[in-house]
């Protein structure tokens, strides 16, 4: 599905991914973790197609088409989704408006019917439950004076009106509690199936505990240092990163 | 001979034009009136950008033009005249072309008793003045006041009497339609203590020539008087447009005031509230929305004179191509004025690099127990925000659209009048969407 080879990007003079190599299949769920400012936010973004990245080598492909080619509304019709680490506050803009918007998008790339307003609240009062969000949600600008829970359930909420193929989840657990980090977890997992796939960042183990990867890549100075199975997730939270950052350095040398 | 000097001598000529051609249907009174604004107008010349008033706000175009007398208007302007009008209010409308009150166009919905709404040619040849006890521009400050004193023809006298509501607003359309034309409408509102009234001010232009609107508007409250107050001016882009308001308000008075510019080459709207008794709520919203060549000024003085007053000002513009703007807010509070919570914001979107806007509130507090804040800001749209909605599939065009909507949506969503929000609504959202298609 997701295919990176030798990826590198950079802002301004400095660069920040150092080729990274990542596929993902379709059914399959892969962790990337590593210390902070190595590069995980960068890869998410980049995968969005942020613009304030360039991309200064290497490729990578979506369903067969060259990612890096489309702009981020094209990624986003072909079936990527991106969670934010900080959802972006957008004052005047209603929720639902927001979210038919974006659902209506895609439908018009698939060559499926638009929904009308009725049909569409229908349909994401069903994806709400998921989320346990309450229904005043909808008439709210989008993310504005959300607490941080509230935001990364919009996120999920948002990902569960979309349907996304591969959805790439940015520190989506940074800042909840425990019962917050469940809810977006249960919606992340019913939101899987083996035709999708997900690519979860994060810095911590615990978010693992909820939604079991199939892969874990530690990523360090821009680049994938060590890949394994689920049990890594819990090597790295045993022994912290230093471990990882004595071999890269190792590895190096 | 300066410019400045040049035009003041033409307007003169004019004047005396006018006067030859009201051939005695002035009063005597009425008439001395005009000629002592004449002498003021000539006293204090046209403002020039040494005026601290006036420094970012070119007069030179407006100088340049060599407005006149009306012409005979054409036909088929008065027979479309309800393409102007407010869809879906039920209104009382007054309907003037080219400054002229047109019987046969006004109407509509019934008044209730105690209102009186009529148009002020009528009234000017009964009492035979304009400037009474009532009345509330300064004199002789103003060279705009003092030719609208000088040129008046006709405009809009409302009063309601004491305690009586009206339901039905009073919407009065001011459409141009000759070429050169300039004219100086007079809106007299007096609200009776315990009344309540609505007002909608539109100003249009039949054509594409130039034309000049210089309008006085006088606005009185009495105790406990409500009034909301909507102005919106989207004449051609050719137009120039001079506004003042001047409103007093007495205790417990309530004021809502929003305007709303889209149109015009220059518009200045000056608007000044005196406080003057103590608990009034007064509200000024306004929205500007300006592109190309355009330039829009607004200038706010909130006068706070007794204690307990709350003024609210919003203003929030939208400037595009190579279009310029100013915002001016003023707060007086006076020493008496203890316990005034006034509170200011001026917020603009840049959507281009080559549109400008100057901000500056200014407050000025002689009282030491107030509550005063103000904030200005000037910003480009939020990329952050267009990625995120560009990331759910959006397109960096809608999504540009949209914020810029939303924008724009904070000011008008706070119009009651839901006919008048809806229109607004749908021509705000059909500016944007041609200024960010002239962008792409």
């Amino acid at each position: 599905m997701l295919n990176i080879e030798n990826l590198q990007a950079s802002v301004g003079d400095t660069q920040i991914l150092r080729g990274i190599n990542l596929q993902v299949n379709a059914g399959e769920i892969h962790a990337i973790m590593g210390p902070n400012g190595s590069g995980k936010s960068t890869m998410a973004q980049v995968l969005a197609g942020h613009e304030g990245y360039d991309v200064t080598g290497g490729s990578a492909s979506f369903l067969g088409r060259d990612l890096l080619d489309m702009n981020p509304e094209e990624r986003a019709r072909e079936g990527l989704f991106l969670a934010f680490q900080y959802p972006v506050e957008i004052p005047g803009v209603n929720s639902t408006y927001f979210l038919r918007t974006g659902y209506n998008e895609m439908c018009k790339h698939r060559g499926q019917e638009e929904l009308d307003a009725m049909d569409f609240l229908s349909l994401v009062r069903e994806k709400l439950k998921l989320v346990e969000m309450d229904e005043s949600f909808l008439k709210r600008s989008v993310n504005e004076g959300f607490s941080g829970g509230e935001k990364k359930r919009h996120e999920v909420l948002q990902m569960a009106v979309l349907e996304p193929r591969l959805a790439v989840l940015d520190e989506t657990d940074s800042g909840l509690d425990i019962d917050a980090l469940r809810v977006v977890a249960n919606g992340v997992n019913a939101l899987h199936s083996p035709e999708k796939a997900a690519i979860v960042v994060t810095h911590y183990q615990r978010l693992l505990e909820y939604i079991v990867p199939d892969y874990v890549h530690v990523l360090y100075k821009g680049r994938i240092v060590r890949s394994g199975g689920k049990e890594l997730a819990l090597e790295l939270e045993e022994k912290g990163y230093d471990w990882v950052k004595d071999e890269a350095v190792g590895a190096a040398v | 001979m300066t410019q400045t000097a040049g035009r003041t001598a033409w307007y003169v000529e004019r004047f005396d034009e006018f006067v030859r051609s009201l051939n005695g249907s002035s009063s005597a009174q009425l008439l001395t009136q005009r000629k002592e604004a004449m002498d003021a107008f000539v006293e204090l010349g046209f403002p020039t950008a040494r005026d601290e008033e006036w420094r970012y706000t070119s007069l030179a175009a407006l100088l340049r033009q060599d407005f006149g007398v009306v012409e005979k208007l054409g036909e088929e302007v008065l027979s479309d005249v309800d393409a102007w009008r407010v869809p879906n209010l039920q209104s009382h409308v007054l309907v003037f072309t080219d400054g002229q009150y047109q019987p046969a166009l006004s109407g509509g919905a019934s008044l209730p008793e105690g209102v009186r709404v009529s148009n002020l040619a009528s009234l000017l040849h009964e009492d035979g003045e304009v400037r009474d006890g009532t009345s509330l521009a300064p004199r002789g400050k103003d060279a705009f006041v003092e030719l609208n004193t000088a040129f008046l023809r006709d405009g809009v006298h409302v009063h309601v009497d004491k305690g009586v509501r009206v339901d039905v607003p009073i919407e009065v359309l001011f459409i141009a339609a000759s070429p050169n034309a300039a004219v100086h409408p007079r809106l007299s509102v007096r609200v009776e203590d315990g009344a309540e009234a609505t007002l909608v001010e539109r100003y249009v232009s039949a054509s594409d020539h130039v034309h000049l609107t210089n309008s006085l508007a006088e606005f009185s409250l009495g105790e406990s008087a409500h009034l909301d107050h909507y102005r919106v001016q989207d004449e051609n882009r050719a137009a120039f447009h001079i506004a003042n308001l001047y409103v007093r308000e007495e205790r417990h008075s309530v004021l809502r005031s929003t305007c709303c510019t889209l149109g015009g080459r220059l518009t200045r709207n000056h608007v000044h509230t005196h406080l003057i008794g103590e608990g009034v709520d007064s509200t000024l919203n306004g929205l500007y929305l300006v592109e190309g060549q355009q330039h829009v000024d607004n200038h706010t003085l909130i006068e706070h004179a007794q204690p307990h007053c709350q003024s609210h000002e919003f203003y929030k513009g939208i400037l595009a191509d190579d279009s310029t703007g100013v915002f001016r807010g003023q707060i007086l509070v006076h020493q008496a004025a203890q316990k005034t919570d006034a509170y200011q914001a001026n917020r603009n979107l840049l959507l281009s690099d080559r549109a400008e806007i100057n901000t500056k509130p200014q407050l000025e507090i002689y009282a030491d127990d107030v509550k005063c804040s103000h904030g200005a800001t000037i910003g480009q749209l939020d990329e952050d925000a267009i990625f995120y909605l560009r990331s759910r599939g959006i397109g960096s065009a809608a999504a540009r659209q949209v914020l810029t909507r939303a924008f724009a949506g904070e000011v008008v969503e706070r119009i009651r009048l839901e006919p008048l929000r809806v229109l607004l609504e749908d021509s705000v959202g059909k500016r944007l969407e041609q200024a960010i298609a002239n962008r792409a």
